[in-house]
């Protein structure tokens, strides 16, 4: 019994060292943020609490950055990337689970490969094809959404996903609901979409916080600030505010609080390790 | 059982989703290739072909040498360690001791911050008179140069990519090892196995596939490094820091010369292809049950 507790000592000693290391950036980008400018922020010793404190730097670059502005495109381009990818995952993963049809195969191993395709690899021709497509913001705001959205609309996990969990689904369900005259749209969308919603939880989830952190599309396609998502708000932060890390780690913060509250109201999603399969594309 | 769809019905389903791969992933596939047979840098409206010049200039540019090898640095220290060190965590927190969810909370953290964020914050800890240089001076050594000191650069970039990918391969790894035995344990416990050889011989043999997958997914990862590198570097100090992607979205985005950056696109497009593969055929066929 003795040793047990003795082990566990240990296992608690790395547990927390390891636990502050993960947020200890964070920590110090806080405590950063909360120096007023009479604290020199170099100073040596570091101080973690702030001997100036203050929320200056909170309202300073909040009233200098449209976050609110950033907070809604990447809102839409979060929502509309999740909703796409439910509609249309579900949709290819239907047929894959549950039909038979000519090409199946090959439908199949084309979805397959696309899971092969980096997008870093194909990035250019994307950005060309968004531009001849109009798909891009100085057509239009809503052209604009519409380029950052679309090439992510669906993807090869999302497709597997969902026919897995159709495949799950007993057959005796769809022939119920044909018997009750039911038409395959009907059985799809009434009987068999409602029986797969913690597969579509899944994906949305995990869906949003990919859409909602992606950097490399947005600062490629993207020519207005006003279209400007978070990470790509934040990132510009570093261009206005060039040496004024108060200023830069307050925006940093303020920026991370939305996915904050939505990870700690999912965390059972992320951190229960059933859904790995899901995540990253 | 019978068939209640009609012959179309299958077609109709898959459509919506076979025009977006179509237009953003197998039309984009192969104009890579065509791209890169194509000079953009005299004429970006009007590209020459110029057949496989755009590879002999690519394999006879330093630079190219240079993120080749980077890219190669960054896989050789960030995979081992993902692929180590998330197994000893998991392995710790699997032991039912208390504040588990906290752990695996305050772990996973970093996983879904922004990484422009995290690298925001960790270029801040790197700065010259910052708080790792306060260290580094407190036990008697020189301020470092994180990010300006070409020898360091990369380095501390790669810091950055593993401090954010260890909760997710934590994760991982707990859902591994609740399929572990735990009769297999009990049998080495009676025999007097420390901690060590117990995990070694019991748990490291059972979740082989797991550790090869997440060795696979680790290096694809780190093929595809972008935004760590753009927010801290910008490939910087003197190529110090440059991989693959950054690469191609200097050459392309930077330079206009879309050719020479789909050259180096094909480069990553092949290797990721290759490990994917790996990666699917080896340890991901259950979940595509081919």
């Amino acid at each position: 019994m003795k040793g047990i507790k003795f082990k566990n000592l240990y296992a608690h000693i790395i547990l927390i060292s390891i636990s502050l290391l993960s947020i200890f950036p964070f920590i110090w980008l806080i405590s950063t943020s909360l120096k007023g400018n009479s604290e020199n922020i170099f100073a040596y010793p570091p101080q973690i609490i702030p001997s100036d404190f203050t929320w200056a730097n909170y309202s300073g670059v909040w009233d200098k950055v449209d976050f609110i502005g950033y907070f809604i495109n990447s809102m839409i381009v979060a929502g509309g990337t999740v909703v796409l990818n439910l509609i249309l995952s579900a949709m290819a993963g239907y047929p894959l689970a549950r039909m038979e049809f000519k090409g199946k195969k090959i439908t199949f191993f084309a979805v397959l490969a696309t899971i092969m395709i980096p997008f870093q690899a194909i990035m250019l021709p994307v950005y060309l094809i968004t531009i001849k497509l109009h798909l891009i913001d100085t057509v239009s705001n809503f052209a604009g959404f519409m380029g950052l959205i679309m090439p992510f609309a669906v993807n090869a996990f999302g497709i597997f996903l969902m026919r897995q969990a159709f495949l799950g689904i007993p057959r005796e369900m769809e022939e119920a609901a044909i018997v009750d005259g039911c038409n395959v749209w009907q059985v799809f969308w009434k009987v068999l979409m409602p029986m797969v919603k913690p597969s579509l939880a899944v994906l949305a989830i995990f869906t949003f916080i990919g859409s909602w952190g992606e950097f490399l599309w947005p600062s490629i396609v993207l020519t207005k600030e006003a279209m400007y998502t978070l990470p790509v708000g934040v990132n510009n932060l570093q261009g206005m505010f060039s040496s004024n890390w108060r200023f830069i780690a307050a925006g940093s913060i303020l920026s991370t609080i939305p996915i904050l509250i939505f990870f700690l109201a999912m965390q059972r999603y992320f951190i229960s390790g059933e859904n790995e399969g899901a995540v990253k594309g | 059982m019978f068939k209640y769809y009609g012959k179309l019905a299958p077609y109709l389903f898959l459509l919506p989703a076979a025009i977006v791969l179509v237009i953003f992933f197998f039309i984009p596939f192969f104009q890579t290739f065509a791209l890169s047979f194509l000079d953009y840098s005299k004429d970006i409206y009007n590209p020459a072909f110029i057949g496989i010049d755009n590879y002999i200039k690519l394999f006879n540019n330093p630079v190219f040498y240079k993120v080749m090898w980077n890219t190669f640095i960054y896989l050789f220290v960030a995979v081992p360690v993902l692929a180590i060190l998330p197994l000893f965590l998991a392995i710790l927190i699997n032991q039912k001791i208390k504040g588990v969810t906290l752990y695996k909370i305050l772990i996973y953290l970093p996983v879904i911050v922004s990484i422009v964020v995290a690298a925001i914050a960790f270029k801040w800890l790197y700065a010259d008179q910052g708080i790792l240089n306060y260290i580094v001076n407190s036990l008697g050594f020189e301020s470092i140069g994180w990010l300006t000191d070409p020898k360091y650069a990369l380095y501390s970039v790669i810091i950055v990519t593993i401090w954010k990918g260890i909760g997710y391969y934590m994760i991982i790894y707990l859902a591994a090892l609740m399929s572990v035995p735990k009769e297999l344990y009990e049998a080495c416990e009676i025999d007097g196995a420390n901690f060590l050889t117990k995990h070694l011989t019991v748990t490291v043999p059972h979740i082989m596939p797991t550790i090869a997958l997440v060795t696979t997914i680790s290096a694809i990862s780190a093929m595809k490094v972008f935004a760590e590198i753009y927010v801290m570097t910008k490939g910087g100090p003197l190529n110090s820091s440059k991989t693959i992607v950054y690469y191609i979205y200097e050459r392309a985005f930077e330079n206009l010369d879309l050719g020479f950056a789909s050259a180096m696109a094909v480069v990553l497009l092949v290797i990721v292809m290759v490990f994917s593969l790996i990666n699917i055929l080896c340890f991901e066929r259950n979940k595509y049950q081919i």
